[in-house]
């Protein structure tokens, strides 16, 4: 087993480190460890041997005190990940209005199991838990952006639409960017494309009350925005 | 489609989602325009302790499922205590079937970035920290840039609107972790630690951040601020009912003809809920249900006219948690529908207590058995009994969750599990399901 090698990590990745670090108080520099492991993800895909002892060497901590961070979360890859993550919900609402199928599909059609990436290297997939979006189920997520109201069909095109070089639009959210591109902008770096922090309207499942309401001209009463804040504080120093 | 009725129309109280139609206002100038940053204006020239005590009195209580009265919270942190305060917004929305804080952040950042402003001022923080769930990427990239742009506008840093009290933001984004939902997890988080639940006492009050005295709000309850400040708490009261104020952003998902989100005055009932969003879909009827999420216990057809705030869902037997309604209907089937909550539980146990960490290893197991024909009317009492002793006995409240579908669908649908115990439901998973299974 050789050692790990840190000096994959360039220049560039060593002064968004230094970045994330200054986020939090003096001496409080662990706090910076979530996003490190984000960003080690973004310039290798998951988190390797290189990519926690870079994190330890980062924050002073021992290779073993990353490693248990880094294990204890779902979104740390531990092997090569594919450039897109597509995640279906099984959970119980997306799972009984056709999730498990869509899921079920998928894995079959690309021949791969849970946490597992194709062999051309373009899809991991694998089944998720809550994606909090479940008056738009089922949905499934390419590198955590939606699909919403997917049915098996639609889901085996879109990984046909990936497998090619497409990058359809997702229901909501942004513009579809890697794996590894998404993972930055999850250590805290700025969506630098232009127009993707714009991309995707609000869905109707969201505005559904709303409408409602603007339909039937209903709002609270008595809203006014000057109404006074009393000052008891003041009632007491006099 | 039928058209709700005028009673039922009127329980709408759009207030928190009332932006999400202007399709721009998470930009800093239409929040503007918006009366987005008025209430700050107004909230800094009080006293803090004028902002604590406008809360008590709005009665506002937390958004994040338990309901705890934001202003009594905000008045445990010590003041002169000569430490740093920490504000720590929960944005790690994960419990199954709730979905309104995403679209909040996503299509109206301002008013959280401001509502942090205001509590953190109220506090006496001069940081601030949203603890966002990893997966909400879109939610974080718009977070992300209305913080940026309030830097820029000097809403945040230093000497805020000239005023000389200082705060800084960051957005910190999670790794995937249901269980950092739950605040103590979530510090701990948040110091860079796996997602593990402290002992308590000592309070996040005193002892949260950096052992520092924190206030840990959900996302709903800090974007509520600024409107009272804007309205008032008795215009904040004239919504809700007397022990449950304001308006609550209801979750309704499932079998209905609308799923979506209906911001209404707490206290409306699920049979208005569902007028609301269109009916049941066609040839459905509704048959269990959850009132906020799968941590809280299924409740059946009979308590569609139980009123949706705090007290009134208890009273039910249940509990009113984050108002994620999850719908099921006669074609559903509670046992499956559990089996596959306690999945998630099972997964998402961090590990660091035996009750939960076995007790829903063991229970998805026998699960599996009951739902493969293998079961037994015995693995019905190893249910109830395994249940009992993660209930009350784990370190938080996600142990205590897990059990909740568990014990009330053995309440309401125990026929269910018989069919398939006695045969009479053909199994709805193979006997592979088994595999590896003691």
């Amino acid at each position: 087993m050789t050692a790990p090698k840190t000096d994959v990590f360039t220049d560039e990745t060593r002064e968004r480190a230094r970045e994330i670090i200054a986020r939090y108080p003096e001496g409080k520099q662990r706090s910076a460890l979530l996003p490190m492991l984000h960003l080690v993800q973004s310039v290798e895909g998951y988190v390797s041997p290189n990519g926690v002892a870079f994190c330890a060497e980062q924050l002073g901590l021992t290779k073993a005190q990353v490693g248990a961070v880094a294990t204890f979360y779902t979104m740390y890859k531990r092997r090569p990940t594919g450039d897109y993550l597509v995640s279906v919900c099984t959970n119980t609402m997306c799972n009984v209005l056709g999730g498990q199928a869509v899921y079920d599909e998928l894995s079959q059609a690309l021949g791969v199991g849970h946490d597992e990436t194709t062999e051309d290297g373009k899809i991991t997939l694998e089944h998720a838990e809550c994606l909090a979006a479940c008056d738009y189920g089922p949905v499934l997520t390419v590198n955590y952006d939606f699909f919403d109201g997917v049915t098996p069909e639609g889901a085996l095109q879109l990984a046909a639409d990936l497998k090619s070089g497409k990058r359809p639009m997702p229901t909501r959210g942004a513009r579809l960017c890697t794996l590894k591109e998404m993972s930055l902008q999850l250590a805290g770096f700025a969506d630098e494309r232009e127009g993707a922090v714009a991309d995707g309207p609000a869905g109707d499942a969201t505005l559904r009350g709303l409408r409602l309401a603007q339909e039937h001209g209903i709002s609270p009463a008595g809203f006014d925005i000057n109404t006074p804040i009393p000052t008891p504080s003041k009632e007491a120093a006099k | 489609m039928t058209t709700p009725s005028k009673a039922v129309l009127e329980k709408l109280t759009p207030v928190l989602t009332k932006r999400w139609l202007s399709p721009d206002a998470w930009r800093l100038d239409v929040y503007e325009r918006l009366d987005g940053y008025a209430a700050l204006r107004k909230a800094l020239a009080v006293h803090p302790d004028d902002l604590i005590a406008l809360i008590k009195d709005s009665g506002l209580r937390g958004r994040g499922g338990a309901g705890f009265p934001t202003g009594l919270k905000w008045g445990f942190i010590p003041q002169n205590d000569g430490k740093p305060h920490y504000l720590v917004v929960n944005a790690d929305e994960g419990e199954p079937g709730t979905c309104k804080d995403l679209p909040l952040m996503t299509h109206d950042p301002h008013s959280l970035v401001e509502g942090v402003i205001i509590a953190s001022y109220a506090i006496r923080a001069n940081r601030a920290y949203i603890y966002i769930r990893g997966e909400a990427v879109h939610a974080a990239r718009r977070l992300r840039h209305a913080v940026q742009e309030a830097y820029k506008a000097g809403y945040l840093g230093k000497n805020i609107l000239g005023t000389g009290y200082d705060l800084d933001l960051v957005v910190h984004s999670g790794a995937g972790a249901y269980i950092c939902g739950e605040e103590t997890a979530l510090l701990d988080s948040l110091e860079g630690f796996r997602g593990q639940p402290r002992l308590r006492p000592p309070f996040p009050a005193t002892h949260g951040l950096y052992a520092s005295p924190t206030v840990v709000n959900n996302v709903g309850t800090i974007a509520s601020v600024p409107y009272i400040v804007l309205g008032g708490a008795a215009w904040w009261k004239t919504m809700g009912t007397e022990k449950s104020s304001g308006p609550m952003i209801y979750s309704l998902s499932g079998r209905i003809k609308n799923p979506g989100q209906y911001e209404c005055s707490m206290g409306i009932t699920l049979r208005e809920l569902i007028e609301l969003a269109g009916g049941m879909q066609d040839g459905h009827q509704l048959r269990f249900w959850t009132p906020g999420g799968s941590s809280t216990p299924l409740l059946a057809a009979e308590h569609i006219d139980t009123a949706m705030d705090f007290e009134s869902v208890a009273a039910a037997g249940s509990i009113l948690g984050t108002t994620a309604t999850q719908i099921f209907s006669d074609q559903d089937c509670p046992v499956y529908a559990t089996y596959r909550w306690l999945e998630f539980y099972h997964h998402e146990s961090c590990g660091k207590c035996t009750p939960c960490r076995e007790g829903n290893y063991w229970m998805v197991r026998v699960y599996r058995r009951i739902l493969s024909g293998e079961g037994t009317l015995e693995d019905l009492d190893t249910l109830l009994d395994t249940a009992g002793n993660i209930l009350g006995r784990s370190f938080c409240g996600l142990g205590d969750g897990a059990t909740s579908s568990v014990t009330s669908s053995l309440q309401y649908f125990k026929q269910d599990y018989l069919d398939y115990i006695e045969g009479r439901t053909a199994p709805k998973l193979s006997a592979a399901a088994l595999a590896g299974a003691h």
